[in-house]
């Protein structure tokens, strides 16, 4: 009755993709503003995602760099309200723990700090004295901004190194200047550049054990004793860390690890992010309406030439592959323009912070895995549309 | 493109024993629209191979609705459509697509040519959906705006060319996938008269050649060159000049000139 089986060709990927693209081709304004929606969406969301994996980086480098190893045990008060002093002995006692592989300590010294004798005893610097020994630099990773650190010679004489903090609200820049610690005056050796481990100590003048005994009236009990250990066993010692250094008083002793203030930073910001995130994702669902919207409009100007294609052969398949296709390289455009600037902001951002940028490949990839079902999911209906529309309907509208 | 043997004792032409296969043949088709509308009201026709035919009548006479039909763009409301040995009623949407890749060629008034691009690209376009490949489409599409006199023409946006040079690309668009049919609706009606004749000519080539054309014209002139003219009213064909003899000169037929003078536009 009929000749050979009719069977409608398929278009190649390659026809499918330069289909899709013709119709953006034309209308080059509009693809650009509708594409612009979706950047924004994708870009806010890769930046965000970039910015915190960075900043999360570069803390964790710090830490790296600072050690989690470090602990402290600080002499507290005892049940009764009193002050508690650490054995003289508490840092041999600590070097005995066996993973422990440097232990130094420091001790309050009851001495007001005075720029000179002109200002009454009364008025507090807001700086305090400790004692510290020539190791304690080592221990806690710190290093001396100006001038030099107490050495086995200093350390018997009135020389005083003082914390960042300490230095400006004395008002000074640089050492070589006297102070009063009570009514004894001490040369400023030098300044330390901020502690991140320990930032109560950028508050503090830092004299040596033997000159706050000499001249101070230090009675050589240590308040903070400062450990590192090997890595894995932190937290053993931190178990047997307050028995060691006040047997019998372990319970007025406070042990803690500095590292877990920077760690716990790392967390702070986790609600920002989702915020930021959010918003993202508001821009995104907004630049898939424009997508959707421009594509419906797209059918509508478009139907002569849906007429004219189904006239040539196309099939309703193929009218929907390509709208669909048309209104995936839409999306597509913007997503990778988005993941781009996303990208270049991270970098650009992270620079100014002296960052290391890290734009993670995931968000990267999801950033366009979102983009490409918001292309379907915008297109599908239009795609549909078009499909449906009768040939004879589509070119008599011309 | 052999059409499949069909069954001759229907066929309601006139029979020749040496008569070429039929391209199109119509049995009591009717095509009415919701509403009442009876824009086909049972025709029957009969068209050979290699045959150029002139369908006239007034304005809403039916003949773009008859036109749709042997396209295969719309489907009878009742009655059998043949086409390239195909019956329509039978195919899927997407075998009556794959009929209009293969064997139909459309030129329409108003040329529907895609703007931004090249008159090339546009005639290549004509052979997307029957399978062959942009190399193959490409040479094949220079070749067919070489036939059509456009061979200094390839790279030109549609946009800059003239009505008839656009008319000529539409042709050459049509003609290159090699069809059966050529199906053309008032191609010279958005022409002035110079470019209304080339495109005419070129028409009257392709049937030379061998091509099967069916033209609608609201032309007298034209329409009385062509070998064979249908005249449609109110949805039925109320003239057929016939096929052209054996001679290959038309059959002479009633015509007169009263009823020219009926295809103003109502
Ligand atoms: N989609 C449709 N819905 C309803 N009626 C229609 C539709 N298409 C055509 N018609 C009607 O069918 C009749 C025939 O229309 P057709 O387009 O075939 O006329 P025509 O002979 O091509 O006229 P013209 O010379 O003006 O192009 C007309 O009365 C028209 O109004
Ligand atoms: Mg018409």
């Amino acid at each position: 009755m009929s000749g050979p089986a009719l069977r409608p060709a398929r278009l190649s990927p390659a026809d499918i993709l330069r289909t899709g693209a013709s119709g953006l081709r034309t209308r080059r304004t509009r693809v650009v503003l509708s594409a612009l929606g979706i950047a924004i969406g994708i870009a806010t969301m890769v930046a965000v995602v970039g910015l915190s994996t960075s900043s999360r980086a570069d803390l964790l480098a710090r830490l790296d760099r600072l050690g989690t190893n470090l602990l402290t045990a600080e002499a507290g008060r005892n049940a009764l309200g009193q002050d508690v002093k650490l054995p003289k002995s508490a840092v041999a006692m600590v070097e005995r723990i066996g993973p422990v592989q440097h232990a130094t300590a420091t001790g309050a010294v009851d001495a007001r700090v005075r720029r000179s004798d002109a200002v009454p005893e009364e008025l507090a610097s807001g700086v305090t004295v400790q004692a510290a020994r020539p190791d304690l630099l080592d221990a806690l990773n710190a290093r001396v901004d100006q001038g030099s650190w107490l050495n086995p010679a200093s350390e018997r004489l009135p020389t005083v190194v003082l914390g960042s903090v300490a230095a400006e609200r004395l008002g000074l820049t640089a050492p070589g200047a006297k102070i009063l610690l009570n009514d004894r005056w001490y040369v400023v050796t030098g300044i330390l550049a901020p502690i991140e481990l320990v930032p109560t100590l950028d508050r503090t003048a830092l004299v040596g054990y033997p000159s706050a005994e000499r001249y101070l009236g230090f009675d050589g009990h240590p308040t903070t004793v400062f450990e590192r250990s090997t890595d894995a066993s932190v937290e053993a010692v931190q178990g047997v860390l307050a028995r060691t250094v006040s047997p019998g008083d372990e319970g007025s002793v406070k042990v803690s690890r500095p590292s877990d203030a920077l760690a716990a930073k790392a967390a702070t910001d986790k609600g920002l992010t989702t915020l930021m995130l959010g918003l993202g994702a508001v821009a995104l669902l907004v630049g898939g309406v424009g997508v959707a919207n421009t594509m419906v409009i797209s059918v509508l100007e478009r139907r002569s030439e849906i007429g004219l294609r189904r006239a040539l052969g196309a099939t309703r398949g193929s009218i929907r592959i390509q709208f669909l296709t048309e209104s995936l390289l839409l999306s597509a455009l913007g997503g990778t323009a988005g993941a781009a600037l996303g990208a270049i902001a991270t970098f650009a951002f992270a620079r100014t912070q002296g960052w290391i940028a890290v734009v993670p490949p995931w968000s990267l990839a999801g950033g366009l895995g979102a983009t490409l079902v918001i292309g379907v999911v915008a297109g599908l209906y239009p795609a549909v549309r078009a499909s449906r529309l009768h040939p004879t309907v589509a070119l008599s509208a011309s | 493109m052999t059409p499949a043997p069909t069954d001759r004792a229907m066929t309601p032409a006139p029979t020749d024993p040496a008569m070429p296969p039929a391209v199109i043949e119509l049995r009591g088709a009717t095509k009415s629209y919701p509403g009442g509308v009876h824009a086909l009201r049972g025709v029957d026709l009969r068209v050979a191979q290699g045959e150029l035919v002139a369908i006239v009548g007034p304005s809403g006479s039916g003949k773009s609705t008859l036109l749709n039909l042997l396209g295969t763009l719309d489907r009878a409301t009742s009655g059998e459509v043949r086409v390239a040995g195909y019956d329509v009623n039978r195919l899927s949407d997407a075998q009556l697509s794959a009929l209009r890749a293969r064997h139909i060629g459309f030129v329409f008034q108003h040329f529907h040519l895609a703007p931004g691009r090249s008159a090339q690209d546009n005639v290549a376009d004509g052979l997307l959906y029957g399978g062959a490949g942009l190399r193959e489409r490409r040479a094949r599409a220079r070749t067919a705006l070489e036939e059509v006199g456009l061979g200094h023409r390839i790279d030109h946006l549609a946009h800059q060319l003239s009505g008839g040079e656009k008319q000529r690309v539409a042709i050459a668009r049509a003609l290159v996938g090699d069809p059966d049919l050529l199906l053309a609706d008032e191609p010279t009606g958005a022409l002035d008269t110079a470019s209304g004749a080339l495109v005419m000519n070129l028409i009257r080539q392709l049937h030379a050649a061998g091509t099967t054309v069916c033209v609608i014209t609201h032309d007298n002139d034209i329409a009385d060159s062509l070998p064979r003219r249908i005249r449609f009213r109110d949805g039925e064909i109320v003239d057929d000049s016939g096929p052209p003899g054996p001679s290959g000169s038309p059959a002479e037929h009633t015509d007169s000139p009263a009823e020219h003078t009926e295809e103003v536009p109502r």
